[in-house]
């Protein structure tokens, strides 16, 4: 093509971007559910999945009922310290006092409180006398997950009573070890761990990338198709038909389109995830938008073949629908694909959005810089031209038919 | 300023053209010149392939077989050359309703590398030529169906075309509107000089615009020739048609009238008039006879001028209405018909 023609193109391509453009900003109802669906996205799947984060100030009621052992009520002292200790520091519980075990049931019937700790009147007479210290927890069996949670913070809070008994043992023990060593005899292996980027990451930083590149597929492989066919039964596209343009300056001005409306939704779910779901972007943000933009360039020969077998606009929905589920739970956009069986990882290799993700995923989360994912890069650019080589001629032959 | 075109130049010609869809014939080997400042109309029911033959003829579709020259560019082989020189109303409206008039214009415009000066004051031109000036910075989804035909024929204008591709131009408009789409096609034609063909299935339409008509039936054309001559094919010297009143006219009347020698072809108008088209010297003595024979009670008789309908009549044996009425859907009206999404 010569750089005359070239330039056509290029100025045609913009006139019909232009003109997509402005009918979407004309349409205020598209525009909310532009800014509403990636909202929605981010929410709901982030919320859902996302379970610890979400356990906050649970109203649970604590029984004291320890006797002593002669007059020391040491036992159950150390055990609310601690278990208060424990609890500032992570807010997961909102502890209150009660008398009996039966207030205990009463409330959790009520719906007041959703379990119980029950000290009961020999704990601290059974350690002191050499035995084991029994801890009651009373659960609220429609709620199972909640007894769970309550027995792990349990479980944490007996781990460093014993750590604290035992140190104090130790030093009684030999005088000569100091106290900072004896945690090394009581507990010799220990585990920490570090990720290679500072602070820990939550869902919200998992599948922020993915949406992200799943959006953006959507935007061109629905929104493409959808346009079109959309043109040609409305009877417009005839009129860019009938004029002496290239074909090919119609799907790419529909393609630039679609592809700005994808970036700026990236965007939008960017910043909600920053801003409202506290992620950390530790890589470039150009190389983000750059990633997205080369998903765009890896997805718009799949939504051009579509576009062109599609005769309607609904026969184009069908077979989008049909093709986007599998994707967005194949492409592990929600799940990492090392979860899923041999066979779907199988399929997942084959669709380009598990690269995309992949590869947002190593940038955002990881910090990658280009090297990192230079496979990812490469496998994208080749899915890609491979088909865009395939679409150009299959669109020409069907817009005129 | 009146441009007269030079005697009998050809500008469109068309040879064999076909399209089929599958096992359909839309399209059967039709063959047929267009000279330069003519208006030249396809005439059929809905379904005979006039439209098919239009979206062939602006390069919207591919024939099957056959070929078809315009200025002398191939329509397949040099569809951008045909493209710079033809301008297409659809009987759908090409425009987007959340535009306005002018950037419609200017949108649809810029697609054909006009200078951005030389379309500014075009469209200013076009808008002044339809009365849209004062609506040109409205959203077109907003306008009436006559603005929007308007719009419509205005758009087709924007390349000042040579040729002009009409495909059902009046089709779902108030008579008022199809008035003034007639004499504006009917202005471009004789002051511009602009080339029309034109797609219809009202005979009126015809009638009033085409210098020389086409009657389209099952992808082939049947008769071609002026509008007066088609009309002669049956008020020759041979065969005219009758209308008659009769008082108590039965069903058992109109078989005795159709089975008559000389009746070509019967139509019941109403509840008392029938419309005969005859031929023969005794004609009139014979249906009259025939009544009067069976207590028929003749009010009224006239001799009509035939129209264009009676000319698809008596060439086809069908009505045009028979398969036309049931196509014609009203579907841009209403308030929700009109906000369409285009983009998803």
């Amino acid at each position: 093509m010569s750089y005359m023609g070239a330039k056509t193109l290029l100025s045609h391509s913009f006139r019909i971007a232009w003109k997509d453009t402005m009918e979407l900003f004309r349409n205020k109802m598209m525009l909310v559910m532009l800014i509403l669906m990636p909202l929605f996205m981010m929410v709901m799947v982030g919320f859902i999945y996302s379970s610890d984060a979400s356990m906050s100030n649970v109203p649970i009621a604590l029984a004291n009922q320890d006797s002593g052992y002669g007059d020391s009520m040491v036992g159950s002292q150390t055990f609310t310290t601690v278990l208060q200790q424990i609890n500032n520091s992570t807010g997961m519980m909102k502890l209150s006092s009660v008398s009996s075990v039966d207030e205990i049931k009463t409330l959790v019937q009520n719906g007041e409180i959703d379990g119980g700790i029950v000290v009961p009147s020999n704990f601290t007479e059974s350690i002191l006398s050499g035995q084991q210290g029994t801890i009651i927890i009373i659960t609220d069996q429609s709620n199972p997950q909640m007894s769970a949670t309550i027995q792990a913070v349990l479980a944490s809070v007996f781990d460093q009573m014993g750590t604290m008994l035992a140190q104090q043992n130790v030093m009684g023990l030999n005088s000569s070890v100091n106290y900072s060593n004896s945690i090394a005899i009581v507990k010799p292996y220990t585990v920490t761990t570090e990720g290679i980027v500072d602070g820990s990451a939550t869902y919200f930083d998992f599948i922020a990338p993915g949406i992200m590149a799943m959006t953006v597929m959507m935007s061109v492989m629905t929104g493409l198709p959808a346009a079109i066919s959309q043109e040609k039964e409305v009877g417009t596209l005839d009129g860019m038909m009938v004029a002496p343009i290239n074909r090919l300056s119609i799907i790419l001005g529909k393609t630039l389109a679609q592809t700005a409306r994808g970036l700026l939704q990236g965007a939008i779910i960017l910043g909600l995830a920053v801003g409202l779901f506290g992620v950390t972007i530790h890589g470039s943000i150009l190389l983000v938008f750059g990633l997205l933009l080369l998903g765009v360039f890896s997805f718009v020969g799949l939504g051009i073949v579509l576009t062109s077998f599609a005769k309607d606009q609904e026969t184009a929905t069908m077979m989008m629908t049909m093709l986007m589920f599998p994707m967005m739970f194949l492409s592990g956009v929600f799940f990492p694909v090392a979860q899923m069986p041999w066979f779907m990882q199988g399929i997942a290799s084959f669709l380009p959005l598990t690269y995309v993700s992949t590869a947002l995923r190593k940038v955002m989360v990881l910090g990658a810089e280009i090297p990192a994912i230079s496979t990812e890069l490469m496998i994208l650019i080749a899915f890609g031209a491979v088909m865009i080589a395939i679409a150009v001629p299959v669109f020409r032959r069907a817009m005129t038919r | 300023m009146k441009v007269v075109p030079m005697e009998n130049e050809i500008i469109i010609e068309v040879q064999n053209l076909t399209k089929t869809f599958g096992k359909f014939t839309a399209v059967d080997n039709i063959s047929f010149t267009v000279k330069k400042g003519e208006v030249f109309g396809l005439l059929g029911p809905n379904g005979a392939g006039k439209s098919t033959t239009l979206r062939m003829l602006s390069t919207l579709a591919r024939p099957t077989k056959g070929a078809a020259t315009i200025g002398g560019y191939d329509i397949v082989k040099n569809d951008t050359g045909v493209r710079k020189m033809i301008g297409i109303v659809s009987e759908k409206m090409i425009m987007y309703d959340r535009l306005t008039a002018k950037e419609n214009l200017w949108f649809f415009g810029s697609l054909f590398n006009i200078p951005k000066d030389v379309l500014t004051k075009r469209i200013d031109e076009l808008l002044e030529l339809v009365e849209l000036t004062k609506w040109k910075n409205v959203q077109v989804g907003t306008f009436s169906t006559g603005m929007r035909q308007r719009m419509n024929v205005v758009r087709s204008l924007l390349n000042l075309p040579q040729v002009l591709f009409l495909d059902e131009p009046t089709l779902g408009l108030d008579p008022q509107s199809s008035v003034e789409i007639r004499d504006f096609i009917k202005k471009l034609n004789r002051e511009n000089g602009t080339t029309v063909v034109i797609t219809t299935h009202m005979m009126i339409d015809a009638d009033l615009m085409c210098d020389r008509i086409a009657i389209v039936d099952h992808g082939k054309i049947v008769a071609l020739d002026t509008p007066s001559n088609l009309k002669k094919l049956i008020s020759g010297a041979d065969t005219t048609i009758l209308k008659l009143d009769i008082a108590n006219l039965t069903s058992e009347l109109i078989e005795t009238v159709r089975a008559l020698k000389c009746a070509d072809s019967v139509t019941q108008e109403n509840s008392t008039t029938l419309k005969i088209l005859v031929h023969g010297d005794e004609a009139f003595d014979s249906v009259i006879d025939a009544i009067r024979v069976k207590n028929g009670k003749i009010t009224s008789m006239e001799n009509l001028q035939p129209t264009l309908e009676d000319v698809f009549l008596h060439i086809t044996g069908h009505q045009v209405r028979d398969s036309a009425d049931q196509k014609i859907k009203m579907e841009k009206h209403g308030p929700f018909a009109r906000q369409q999404r285009r983009i998803r």
